[in-house]
C-alpha cells in the first residue's frame, strides 16, 4: 500500500525533475534573456491552466471559450491601468460613458423586473411579452447610445484610455470581469447538456475577441495599445533581464499562491464536496446537495483564473492587440497542457503548461526549419517550385499536432481522462 | 420602388441564400446530435473540406478542357458529395467510434471532435494556404439581372444562387421522403427516439450511423461548395460558420431535422435582416416619420453580424431550450 | 429439451453480484412467470439474457443454442423478443411504424403479421397514425407488445408488463398473454402483481436475495401457504 502512495511523489519529482533539465537546456542555448522570458509566459499560462483544470477535473465542463476570458481579463486590466488619456477625459467622452452605465444598469433592472414578473401575478403569455420588449427597447437604446458614443470617442480622442489604476489592482479587476461573464454563461448553460456549454463559451470567445477588435473607442483597435505597465520596474526602465527576472518572480508567487489556495480548497470540506459530486453526481444530488450550483462556482473561480493569468501574460507581452488572441494559441493549446498534464491534477496542470508552452514555443523555428529544408531540397532534387507562402504554411503544422494530440490522447484514455482519484486516508 | 428591389435583393435574396446555407449544414448537424448525441464541433470545417474537394475536382476537369451548360463546380459537386460522405465515415471510424465502443461520455467525443476540426484545419490550410480562391475555375458566375417594372434597379440573382435554392428544395423533400418512407429512414428515427430500444428491435445500428454520416456530410459538402460559389473558398470558415449553425439546430430543436430547416431560414433572415439597412426602405415614407432618418439604420452594424446567431442562442438556451420542435435537452 | 434453459447464473454489474445461482427453464408453450420482493433480481435475471450483465459463472441456452452473453442486438435474429418496462415505444413514430420497426430484420412481407397484431389490439388499429408517444400509457404498452410480435418470436420476455396499469387494463393485458401464448409464443414475464400473474401461470419461479427460493407450477405457488405468506400480499 505504502509503494502505492509513494509512486506518485516520486513520479512527480521525477517529471518535474526532468522539467528542470529541460529548462537549464533552453538557458544554455538560448540565453537567459530569452528564458527568462519563455519561463514568464509558461507561468501565466499555468495559472490560465490550473483555471481550466478545476473546471475540467472537478466539474466536467468542456470551457472551449478560455480565449475570451483572457481577452476579456486583459481588456479590463488594460482599462483599469493604462495611463490616462487627457483627450478622453476634457471632451463630452466621459458623461456619454457614465451615462452609458446609468443605462445599462435601468436596461438590467427593467430586464430583470420583466423576467420576474411571474411573481406578481403576471401570467406567462404576458410574461414572455414583456420580456420581448425589454429586451427589444434594451437593445435600441444601448446599441443607438453606443453608437453616439463610439463616434464621439472615437472623433475628440481616438480611444478611451485608462484609469491609471496600480497593476495588481489592474489584474484582479480582470478577474472580477471574467468571473461576471462566467456567471451569466454559467447561469444560462450549466444544468443543461454538456454540449451547450462547450457551444456557448465557443460563442461567447468569438463574441468578445470580435467585439474588443472592432471598439476602437474602448481598445484602439488595430492601432494596439502599448506599452502596457508592469507592476515592477519595466525594461525601459532598468536591464532587460532584472525587468523580466523581476516580472517572473511575481509571476511565480501568484502561481504558488494560486496552487496552494487551491490545494487547501482540495482538503477542506467544499473540496470534499466538490469530490463527492464529482464521483458520484446521482448520490451526491439526492442527498440534497446542489449540484449545479457547486458546478457554478467551479466555473466562476476556473475564469477569475483565467483572467487574472490572461491580464498578467498581456501585461507581460507590453502590447495590448485585440486582434492577437487566437483560438489556437489561447484555448485550444490550454487544451493540451491540461490533458497531457493529467486532468484535475493541480500539479499535473502546471507541469503541463510548462511542458508544453517550452515545446510550443520551440516548435515554431523548428517548423520553419523543416519547411525551408523541404523547399530547399524539393527544388534541388525534384525541381519542385514551393508555393509563395510555404514558409508561413509551416505554423499550420502546429495546428495539425495539436489537434492530433488531443485526439490520440483521447484515443488512449477514452474514459475521458478521469480526474486522479487522491488516495484515501 | 427602387427601394423595394433594393429591400428584395439585400434583404429577401440575402437571407434565402445564407438560410439554406445553415439549413444544410443544420440537417446533418441536427442528425448527428439525435443519433450519435453530441455536439460534432468539425461541421464547419467538414463543410470547407468538401469544398475543396469540389474545387480540386473542378479544376482537374477544367484543366482537361471540359466545359459543360452548367458551371464545372456544380457538376462535380455531387462526386464530391460522394467523397466526403466516405471521408466522414472514416473520420468517425477513426476518431469517434472506438470512444463510443469504450462508453465515453458525450462531453469527451465533442473533444474529440475539437482535435479533428483542429486537424482538417492544419491539413487543409496546410496544402491550400489561406488565402481566398474562386470556385469557378472555367468561366465567371453567370448574374442574372431582372428588370423590374416601375423601378430603374434590377433584382439580381446569381446562378450559383438560383442553383442553391434548386438544390435546396430537392435535397429537403428527398430527405423528407427519405425519413418517412424508407425503412433506413425510419431507422433513423428510432435510433434518435431511443437507441436502447433500437437495439433490442434489431435495427442495425451500424448502417444508421453510416447513413447519418453520409447525410450529414455530403449536405455539408453542398452548404460548403455553395457557400464558396456565392462568395469565395475561404479556409478559414470554421468557427464562423460554427456558431449559425449550431444557433438554428439548438433553435430548431435537437435531433429534429425539420426543426433545423426552419432554424437555418430563421437564423439567416435574422442575420440578414439585421444588418440590413432599414433606412433605404423608409426613405419614400420619410414625411411621415416622427424622427430624422440616420443614413445607416440598421439593427446591428455590419462588424457585429456574428452576434445575432450569438444572441439568438442565448436567448433560447435561457427560454426555451428545447427550441421551437421540442427536440433533446438533457 | 427446454426451449430456454438458465443454469446456476451467477450475474451482476461490474464486480456486484446480483444473481447468485439462478436456475429457470421453460418448455415450447409455457407461460414462465418470475416474482419476488423489489431488489430480488426478477429484472436482472431477464436483462442477463442479452448481455446487460457481467456474468461471471453459469450458462443460458437457448433452443439448443449457448447464448450466454450475447448482446442486446442478436436477440431479434434469434427470435427473442424483449418488452422492456419503460421507455419502450418509439415516441415520435407512428404507431404503425413502430410495428414496422419490430419487423425491421424480416426481409419478407409482413403485412399478414400486423393485420394479425390489429386483431389482438384493436384500439391500435384506429390509431395507427399517430405517434407513440401521445398515447395513454395502457396503449403504449400495447405498442410494445405489438412491436415485440412482429417478428413472431419463439421466446417473448416481459418486464413488468402491467406496471403503473389499472386493474381493468391488468386483466386486459394477462388475457393478452395468454392468447398470444395460445398462438405458440413462449412467455417469460417479470411480474410484480404476483396473485395475477401466477393465476395464469404453467411455471412460477419466486426469486429471493439473487437466487431461487421456490419453483413449482403457478397453481401450486398459489395454493402454498409459506409462499403466500412471504410473497403474496397483494
Amino acid at each position: 500500500m505504502s509503494s502505492q502512495t509513494q509512486n506518485p511523489i516520486m513520479r512527480d519529482i521525477a517529471l518535474f525533475a526532468a522539467l528542470g533539465v529541460l529548462v537549464l537546456v533552453i538557458f544554455v542555448s538560448q540565453g537567459a534573456v530569452y528564458s527568462v522570458r519563455m519561463l514568464v509566459e509558461a507561468g501565466c499560462y499555468g495559472i490560465i491552466a490550473l483555471g481550466l483544470t478545476i473546471q475540467w477535473g472537478y466539474a466536467g465542463l468542456f470551457n472551449v471559450g478560455i480565449m475570451g476570458f483572457i481577452a476579456a481579463g486583459a481588456a479590463s486590466s488594460m482599462l483599469m491601468t493604462f495611463p490616462r488619456n487627457p483627450d478622453f477625459w476634457n471632451s463630452g467622452g466621459p458623461e456619454l460613458a457614465g451615462l452609458f452605465i446609468v443605462k445599462l444598469i435601468a436596461c438590467a433592472l427593467a430586464l430583470w423586473l420583466a423576467n420576474n414578473s411571474n411573481r406578481w401575478g403576471v401570467g406567462p403569455r404576458l410574461r414572455a411579452l414583456l420580456i420581448t420588449i425589454a429586451i427589444a427597447v434594451s437593445y435600441l437604446v444601448l446599441s443607438f447610445h453606443m453608437t453616439v458614443m463610439s463616434e464621439e470617442i472615437e472623433k475628440a480622442s481616438g480611444w478611451m484610455g485608462g484609469l491609471g489604476l496600480p497593476v495588481f489592482f489592474g489584474w484582479i479587476i480582470a478577474g472580477v470581469i471574467a468571473g461576471i461573464i462566467a456567471w451569466f454563461v454559467g447561469k444560462i448553460c450549466l444544468g443543461l447538456r454538456s454540449d451547450y456549454l462547450a457551444i456557448a463559451t465557443l460563442g461567447i470567445a468569438q463574441i468578445i475577441k470580435h467585439f474588443l477588435k472592432n471598439a476602437d473607442w474602448l481598445t484602439n483597435g488595430t492601432l494596439t495599445v502599448s506599452p502596457m505597465p508592469w507592476p515592477v520596474p519595466s525594461p525601459a526602465d532598468g536591464e532587460f533581464l532584472f525587468a523580466r527576472a523581476a516580472y517572473l518572480s511575481v509571476v511565480a508567487v501568484a502561481l504558488l499562491i494560486t496552487y496552494l489556495l487551491l490545494q487547501r480548497a482540495y482538503h477542506s470540506p467544499w473540496g470534499r464536496m466538490m469530490r463527492a459530486i464529482r464521483d458520484n453526481e446521482e448520490a451526491a444530488g439526492a442527498m440534497g446537495k446542489n449540484v449545479n450550483r457547486r458546478r457554478l462556482e467551479i466555473f466562476i473561480l476556473g475564469c477569475v483564473l483565467m483572467g487574472i493569468g490572461g491580464a498578467m501574460l498581456i501585461h507581460f507581452t507590453s502590447i495590448y492587440d485585440p486582434s492577437g488572441f487566437l483560438d489556437l494559441n489561447h484555448t485550444f493549446l490550454i487544451w493540451v497542457m491540461v490533458i497531457l498534464g493529467g486532468s484535475g491534477n493541480n500539479r499535473g496542470a502546471i507541469f503541463g503548461a510548462i511542458f508544453v508552452y517550452i515545446v510550443w514555443v520551440m516548435s515554431e523555428p523548428l517548423a520553419v526549419m523543416l519547411f525551408d529544408a523541404i523547399a530547399t531540397y524539393g527544388n534541388q532534387w525534384l525541381g519542385w517550385e514551393a508555393p509563395s507562402d510555404f514558409l508561413s504554411r509551416a505554423l499550420q503544422m502546429r495546428v495539425f499536432v495539436i489537434g492530433l494530440t488531443i485526439t490520440l490522447v483521447l484515443r488512449l484514455a477514452p474514459q475521458g481522462l478521469l480526474p486522479e482519484r487522491q488516495a484515501r486516508h | 420602388m427602387n427601394d423595394l428591389v433594393f429591400f428584395l435583393n439585400k434583404g429577401i435574396t440575402s437571407g434565402l441564400i445564407i438560410g439554406s446555407i445553415y439549413a444544410l449544414g443544420a440537417i446533418g448537424l441536427t442528425l448527428i446530435f439525435g443519433i450519435l448525441r453530441f455536439a460534432h464541433f468539425a461541421h464547419g470545417d467538414l463543410m470547407t473540406l468538401g469544398a475543396f474537394v469540389t474545387l480540386i475536382l473542378a479544376a482537374a476537369l477544367a484543366a482537361l478542357g471540359v466545359t459543360l451548360p452548367l458551371p464545372l463546380a456544380f457538376v462535380v459537386m455531387f462526386p464530391a458529395m460522394a467523397i466526403t460522405a466516405v471521408l466522414a465515415i472514416g473520420l468517425d471510424k477513426m476518431f469517434y467510434k472506438p470512444l463510443r465502443q469504450a462508453g465515453a461520455r458525450p462531453v469527451v467525443l465533442v473533444m474529440a471532435s475539437v482535435g479533428v476540426t483542429l486537424m482538417l484545419q492544419g491539413v487543409i490550410r496546410l496544402f491550400a494556404g489561406v488565402r481566398s480562391r474562386d470556385m469557378f475555375v472555367e468561366a465567371p458566375k453567370e448574374i442574372y439581372r431582372i428588370p423590374i417594372p416601375g423601378a430603374t434597379r434590377n433584382l439580381v440573382v446569381t446562378e450559383p444562387q438560383i442553383l442553391l435554392m434548386l438544390f435546396t428544395v430537392v435535397a429537403v423533400i428527398a430527405l423528407h421522403f427519405f425519413l418517412t418512407r424508407a425503412r433506413l429512414g425510419k431507422a433513423m428515427r428510432a435510433v434518435s427516439d431511443n437507441p436502447d430500444l433500437a437495439r433490442i428491435t434489431g435495427i442495425n445500428t451500424e448502417h444508421v450511423v453510416w447513413a447519418t454520416w453520409i447525410i450529414g456530410g455530403s449536405l455539408a459538402c453542398a452548404a460548403g461548395t455553395m457557400l464558396s460559389m456565392d462568395v469565395t473558398l475561404k479556409p478559414d470558415l470554421s468557427f464562423n460558420i460554427l456558431l449559425p449553425i449550431f444557433a438554428a439546430t439548438i433553435v430548431g430543436g435537437i435531433g429534429q431535422p425539420y426543426g433545423a430547416i426552419a432554424g437555418g431560414f430563421l437564423v439567416g433572415f435574422c442575420e440578414t435582416l439585421a444588418v440590413f439597412n432599414w433606412s433605404i426602405v423608409l426613405r419614400p415614407f420619410k414625411d411621415e416619420l416622427w424622427f430624422d432618418l440616420p443614413s445607416n439604420m440598421s439593427l446591428v452594424p455590419t462588424e457585429y453580424k456574428l452576434m445575432v446567431p450569438f444572441l439568438i442562442l442565448i436567448i433560447v438556451l435561457i427560454y426555451r431550450p428545447t427550441g421551437i420542435f421540442k427536440g433533446r435537452v438533457l | 429439451m427446454s426451449l430456454l434453459d438458465i443454469k446456476d447464473l451467477h450475474a451482476g454489474y461490474g464486480a456486484m453480484s446480483i444473481l447468485k445461482g439462478v436456475n429457470l427453464s421453460l418448455e415450447a408453450g409455457e407461460i414462465g412467470v418470475i416474482v419476488g420482493p423489489n431488489g430480488a433480481g426478477k429484472s436482472t435475471t431477464l436483462k442477463a439474457i442479452f448481455g446487460m450483465l457481467n456474468i461471471t459463472e453459469g450458462s443460458i441456452h437457448f433452443d439448443g443454442e449457448d447464448i450466454t452473453g450475447i448482446g442486446s442486438e442478436q436477440l431479434a435474429s434469434h427470435r427473442i423478443s424483449f418488452v422492456p418496462q419503460e421507455n419502450n415505444v418509439f415516441p415520435t413514430l407512428s404507431v404503425h411504424e413502430n410495428l414496422e420497426m419490430g419487423a425491421y430484420i424480416r426481409r419478407d412481407d409482413f403485412s399478414r403479421v400486423m393485420d394479425h397484431v390489429y386483431e389482438i389490439f384493436p384500439p391500435l388499429k384506429e390509431k395507427r397514425h399517430q405517434p407513440a408517444g401521445e398515447l395513454s400509457g395502457g396503449q403504449r404498452q400495447m405498442v410494445a407488445f405489438g412491436r415485440a410480435l412482429m417478428i413472431e418470436p419463439k421466446l417473448i420476455l416481459l418486464d413488468e408488463p402491467t406496471a403503473g396499469l389499472s386493474p381493468m387494463f391488468m386483466s386486459q393485458i394477462f388475457d393478452r398473454v395468454i392468447a398470444i401464448n395460445q398462438t405458440g409464443v413462449t412467455v417469460a414475464m417479470v411480474e410484480q402483481n404476483a396473485k395475477q400473474a401466477l393465476a395464469i401461470a404453467h411455471k412460477g419461479f419466486v426469486l429471493a436475495g439473487g437466487q431461487n427460493s421456490y419453483t413449482d407450477t403457478g397453481q401450486n405457488l398459489l395454493n402454498n401457504p409459506d409462499v403466500a405468506k412471504s410473497f403474496l400480499g397483494g
